[in-house]
């Protein structure tokens, strides 16, 4: 096992994450794209660690709070679509045009 | 990591295979629900990476916070946000995502070569030298890394704090009159009955 295919995988489901979060109209699913761009980063870092830093595991240290602040943005971010689908009745990416000029 | 060579390939072929599928589906698919049994899907199998990678506690951390909280959460989401919603067709939006394909496509060939041009400089120590890294992640937590840790507790009260407030439905009762009290806390939203008419033509999943 090699530190690359870990890193190759990482850097797909990184891509993966931003085709969905540019091309999704659903709003939930533009969301469900950010855990997966936050999963491709936690998946390097684990990798660094065990790979260039394996006798004292920074790399998981940071991983546990990659995981704590992803778990906050779902929250905060599935709370603002909520209150955008009361006011405006519709999760469609492209009417959001509230913050346009 | 005791397991041998050819296991821990095969291993992570299957969960590498699983975990793109799986993505790939999270993103492609055209029902929201399903895009979010495949995101547990894919939360699973990177926890079967971390284990392969020795990292047990952050694979637990990863099952217990992504699938038993972050998913549940978005289903809860999705059937609180359940519409049946026709989008609209916008002029252009193929050409959009193939434009957008295109440019995923070549960043992927960009981080890859990136990836393997470098030279990692590669400890040579093995990987099993800690072998019990809840302490480890333990001792670091409460030593070097305690600000941060500290700072995340309070990051997450205030992500409690602020997704209660801007999810909370403020209950007006039908015999008050015209005028409420607002506070700086309430948001300016839809009456409640509207809320209710949109809902109905829903049909259950």
């Amino acid at each position: 096992m090699q530190l690359e295919y870990f890193l190759l995988l990482a850097a797909a489901l990184f891509c993966i994450g931003i085709y969905g979060l540019i091309t999704s109209r659903n709003a939930v699913r533009v969301l469900m794209s950010i855990e997966l761009m936050l999963n491709a980063v936690n998946l390097n870092l684990a990798g660094f660690s065990n790979y260039l830093d394996p006798s004292n595991i920074r790399g998981q240290v940071f991983t546990v709070f990659v995981i704590t602040v992803a778990a906050a943005e779902a929250a905060v971010g599935l709370a603002i679509v909520l209150a955008i689908y009361r006011n405006r009745d519709t999760i469609d990416m492209e009417q959001f045009n509230l913050l346009k000029w | 990591m005791n397991l041998a060579e050819g296991v821990q390939i095969v291993s992570f072929g299957i969960l590498g295979v699983m975990m793109i599928g799986t993505a790939l589906g999270v993103v492609l698919l055209p029902k929201i629900v399903h895009s979010a049994f495949l995101l547990a899907g894919v939360f699973i199998s990177i926890s079967g990476l971390y284990i392969l990678l020795n990292a047990d506690f952050v694979a637990a951390a990863q099952i217990l916070v992504y699938v038993g909280a972050v998913n549940v959460l978005i289903l809860f989401a999705i059937m609180l946000v359940n519409k049946q919603e026709d989008y609209a067709e916008l002029p252009g939006r193929t050409i959009r995502k193939a434009a957008t394909a295109l440019v995923c496509f070549g960043l992927f060939a960009l981080l890859g070569t990136m990836v393997l041009a470098t030279p990692w400089s590669l400890d040579i120590t093995s990987p099993a030298v800690i072998t019990n890294t809840t302490v480890a992640l333990g001792e670091h937590f409460f030593s070097d890394y305690l600000l941060p840790f500290e700072l995340a507790s309070v990051l997450l009260l205030i992500a409690m704090v602020g997704a209660i407030i801007l999810a909370r439905r403020d209950l007006i009762p039908e015999s008050t009159t015209k005028e409420t009290v607002t506070t700086g806390f309430t948001l300016p939203e839809r009456p409640r009955e509207l809320a209710t008419l949109g809902s109905e033509g829903d049909r259950p999943e």
